[in-house]
């Protein structure tokens, strides 16, 4: 049962000095299931994925293309395309949102819940002002007036660092750059100060530099309006400086949870020590080979027996092609640690490396 | 705006030289003339006429006094009708055939895109196939085959319709106009539905729906603007379509329209009623494309920085 | 365990079959029930109107002088009737069909050569030139063809061969700007980068990766010129432009049949189905052929 391992235990201990903090919870995920009808049958993008997002906390997913990472939240937002179910729960703040009609979806989209996506081009509206984007939002979930709707979406522009605000409300898309355009989508997201800001990639489709900025400005904004974030990309460095703590997908699972801490430094999943170690460094010997998972994410539609992983795994023995691992508590479970894998420990102990040992000499024998 | 407005005229002006330059030499070089008749005229006759009517003289020197009178808005006389000035002529027949046209476009234009997005917004259930059938049905059938069948069938067996001429009132103009919006409807929606269903599709939707906005103000605010685009872009063929249709119609219905005019002055190898027609209808196109054009900049403001 | 690349064991999981696009669009042909039939019912008809007059008792311009105008019979083997001059009207329309579908053919091929050519040239050479191509394309494609295609019909008189270049110099705006769109972006596609940086001549690069890619939508647009072209051939037809007697094609026979529909409705109605019915199914065929190659509409 995952509720318990990914729930931040709802009473925060404090120190002596400083009294207990109740923190609530935001978003409440139970065992969600994606599936997608396709012309070859249907496929599983979401596994039934269990997570408690509590406010003010920001949460990073990490994953490759396929993972499932982005899927798991276009369910909750009630985003899937046509041929997409999503089954499970998913609560926010204890009211049951999936499946729920998009008229009623539509009260806590956009104002206590709001996404924002990876291409910042092509997910705004080119034809209509940034104005009207911006200004229908507050319209229609504050009930504010059209002037004081301008009012408002000038100052958030003025929030995330937009100059000139005021000229540049009037002006269309294509007049914006990349990261000004993603600054205008974030601007959007909060103008109704939510309580859960989902990020879909917000970086990829930009230069490292403006990266640097968005992420910046994202760090200021949860820092001044408290806001809950789901952070999802597949690259490690965004996480490193923005969230609390990690979840790891793979092929519609998660493989490994933790703090951004244990998961840095201390990988105990043999995908999130590849992910790791595949990062190239600055200090690293610019003459070695830079390291890398071999072979390719799974055909979701004809997964591997046993382990999702155990094809590009480099632990891989005989238990990982039999059974499938669950996710299960390890170290701090007050740090919500966990990974799915059949593994002790990484660094491997000596009893695993017997075992694999042992697996190996066994099969080159056959 | 302004100046992609302007760019825009001054690009129509050339292109309504060359449809007069063209029509002129192609007239001109075509064997026959307006006086082969079956008997042969006497001479001198011939050579007077031929004379009034400046046939004698070099190809270019008539050119150019045609372009000078065109521009003036002069066409000058009728070749065959001789009581008759081209313009007396146009001028009759014109309000004919704008009010039948510019009718047809706006049905064709009002049903072609409700039924259109009524296709998109129910894609894949039977309400979707049944109008898109009904669409191809329009498509296929040529309206000269369309006319007789409704006449036939409304006029002649129910009698509820006038069979043709204009005598019988506004309902005169009923079966000519349905016949001849029936093809661009049916494009128009097959059009609509396509271009709805890609928008419908695309990020900036899955953004208003994120933003929780209602699903009719995401289709009416942000689907159809978008969605409406390449609509604009083809009303400008579609009013060629129906003009070169209004030929046909005005035929079968018997209106006085310019079409009618046209046809019997190919015929009648009338030149200058021919060159008039051609030139008139060809300047009502490219303006009617520059509004298009004009409504086109209005919706999508990336394309004024053209 | 140092090695670069982490994991050794062999792949587990059994391999992925490629399909290739033509493959792929084959198959999605074959579920498209519209589209399957509709070829069916071309065949039909085509070979119909090649083999059937061979197999009917009357000839293209017999005529029976006891039966003027006369409905269907089948006693006397007018199955369709009769039309004012006594002539068989199922013979005639059988023939009638032969002259609209190769119209129809050679009309779109015509359309075709004058399309991709100029497309070709246009998108290729890009820059200014092919602004100004593509300019010429924009104001062609606002006026009215068909008045100067029925002005060639009038003062040049009828000729068959003409009729075909004239029909088909009409439609070839659509072909060029679909072939000069599909040039452009293939010119700028990285994999033409690639193939070039892995030396692949020009030449090559055309053959297999340019051609190849604009194949899809021109076959699509092809199907999709012939009912237009059959359709301006029986425009043409009708207003008396078209092909001369003895020959006929359906817009002759449809003209003459709306000109005595109240008396001989048969006259109107076989030729109008026999039109209608191939210009559904060449549009169904088109759009299936669409769909197969560019699957969007999902």
């Amino acid at each position: 049962m995952t509720a318990t391992l990914l729930t931040p235990p709802t009473a925060m201990t404090g120190t002596v000095a400083t009294p207990a903090v109740q923190t609530e919870t935001i978003l409440a995920i139970r065992n969600l299931v994606t599936r997608f009808k396709t012309g070859d049958g249907m496929v599983a993008a979401v596994n039934g994925i269990s997570l408690d997002i509590a406010a003010g906390e920001t949460i990073g997913i990490v994953g490759e293309s396929g993972s499932g990472k982005s899927q798991l939240f276009m369910s909750v937002m009630g985003l899937l395309a046509s041929n997409g179910r999503a089954t499970g729960s998913v609560k926010y703040r204890g009211q049951e949102i999936l499946g729920l009609p998009p008229a009623k979806l539509n009260r806590v989209r956009g104002s206590k819940m709001s996404m924002i996506f990876q291409d910042p081009m092509t997910s705004l509206n080119p034809y209509l002002t940034i104005a009207r984007q911006m200004t229908e939002v507050l319209v229609q979930h504050k009930g504010m007036s059209q002037s004081q709707a301008m009012k408002r979406s000038i100052e958030m522009m003025d929030l995330v660092r937009i100059p000139e605000g005021k000229r540049r409300i009037g002006m269309y898309p294509h007049e914006f750059s990349g990261g000004m355009r993603q600054r205008v989508m974030i601007a959007m997201a909060l103008l109704c100060q939510p309580d859960l800001l989902i990020a879909d990639e917000p970086t990829t489709a930009l230069d490292v530099t403006v990266q640097a900025q968005i992420l910046d400005l994202m760090r200021d904004l949860k820092r001044e309006f408290n806001t809950s974030i789901v952070l999802i990309t597949h690259d490690l460095g965004v996480i490193a400086g923005l969230a609390d703590r990690v979840m790891v997908m793979y092929a519609g699972n998660v493989i490994e949870a933790g703090s951004v801490r244990d998961i840095f430094y201390d990988p105990q999943h043999p995908y999130t020590e590849g992910l790791l170690q595949s990062m190239p460094r600055l200090n690293s010997d610019r003459h070695a080979e830079l390291p890398s998972i071999g072979g390719q994410p799974p055909n979701l539609q004809d997964l591997p027996p046993g382990c999702n992983f155990q094809p590009r795994c480099r632990y891989a023995h005989a238990r990982c092609l039999a059974e499938e691992p669950a996710l299960r508590p390890c170290g701090d479970p007050a740090a919500l640690r966990a990974k799915a894998c059949h593994l002790e420990q990484l660094p491997l102990t000596e009893a695993d490396r017997a075992v694999i040992d042992a697996d190996r000499a066994a099969r080159t024998r056959h | 705006m302004l100046s992609y407005a302007v760019r825009r005229i001054l690009g129509a002006i050339p292109t309504i030289l060359a449809i007069i330059a063209l029509a002129f030499f192609m007239i001109r070089l075509a064997p026959g003339g307006p006086f082969a008749t079956d008997k042969p005229l006497p001479v001198e006759i011939k050579r007077n006429l031929e004379k009034a009517y400046h046939l004698d003289e070099p190809l270019y020197m008539q050119f150019g006094r045609y372009m000078g009178n065109v521009l003036q808005g002069d066409f000058g006389p009728s070749f065959r009708m001789r009581d008759y000035s081209v313009n007396e002529l146009l001028r009759q027949g014109f309000p004919y055939s704008l009010q039948i046209g510019l009718i047809a476009v706006a049905v064709a234009s009002f049903f072609g895109i409700l039924f259109g997005t009524i296709a998109a917004l129910k894609q894949n259930t039977p309400g979707d196939y049944g109008t898109m059938a009904i669409a191809m049905i329009g498509i296929t059938i040529p309206n000269f085959v369309v006319a007789p069948l409704l006449v036939l069938l409304l006029a002649v067996t129910w009698r509820i319709l006038p069979a043709g001429g204009i005598t019988a009132g506004w309902t005169s103009f009923i079966l000519p106009i349905v016949a001849l919006s029936l093809p661009p409807t049916a494009y128009i929606a097959r059009l609509t539905r396509a271009s709805m269903i890609e928008v419908l599709r695309s990020n900036f939707v899955r953004t208003a729906r994120a933003k929780g906005l209602p699903e009719r103000i995401t289709i009416m605010r942000h689907t159809l603007k978008a969605g409406l685009l390449p609509v604009v872009s083809y009303l400008g063929p579609a009013t060629a379509g129906i003009i070169t249709g209004s030929i046909v119609i005005e035929q079968i219905f018997g209106i006085p329209g310019i079409g009618r005019y046209f046809i019997q002055g190919a015929l009648n190898r009338d030149y200058t009623l021919v060159m008039g027609t051609v030139i008139f209808f060809a300047v009502l196109i490219i303006l009617f494309n520059l509004l298009v054009d004009l409504l086109y900049g209005a919706l999508d403001p990336r394309v004024r920085y053209d | 365990m140092t090695d670069a690349t982490i994991g050794s064991l062999p792949p587990a999981a059994k391999p992925i079959k490629g399909r290739s696009l033509w493959q792929d669009a084959w198959r999605r042909l074959r579920t498209n029930k519209a589209a399957i039939v509709s070829l069916a019912v071309l065949a039909l008809i085509a070979v119909a109107c090649v083999v059937g007059p061979y197999l009917l008792p009357y000839g293209l311009d017999d005529v029976d002088y006891a039966a003027f105008t006369t409905a269907p019979d089948f006693a006397a083997q007018h199955y369709f009737g009769t039309e004012a001059n006594g002539r068989d009207l199922l013979v005639r329309t059988l023939y009638g069909g032969q002259i609209s579908l190769m119209v129809g053919i050679v009309g779109t091929l015509v359309s075709l050569i004058i399309g991709v050519t100029y497309g070709a040239t246009s998108g290729f050479l890009g820059g200014r030139v092919d602004s100004m191509m593509m300019r010429l394309v924009d104001v062609l494609y606002s006026l009215p063809f068909m008045f100067f295609v029925i002005l060639l019909m009038v003062f040049f008189g009828r000729n068959i061969l003409l009729i075909f270049v004239a029909i088909g110099a009409v439609n070839w705006l659509d072909m060029a700007r679909i072939v000069r769109g599909q040039t452009l972006s293939i010119k700028r596609k990285e994999y033409i980068e690639a193939a070039h940086a892995c030396g692949v001549s020009s030449w090559g690069i055309i053959r297999k990766h340019v051609i190849p890619n604009t194949l899809g939508p021109v076959i699509v647009y092809m199907t999709l010129t012939v009912p237009q072209v059959i359709l301006l051939e029986s425009f043409l037809s009708f207003l008396g432009l078209g092909v001369q007697e003895p020959m006929t094609s359906w817009g002759v026979l449809i003209s003459e049949g709306a000109r005595s529909m109240t008396i001989a409705w048969w006259m109107l109605v076989f030729p109008a189905v026999f039109l209608a019915i191939t210009l559904f199914c060449l549009n169904f065929i088109g759009d299936g052929l669409r769909d197969a190659l560019d699957p969007r509409d999902r």
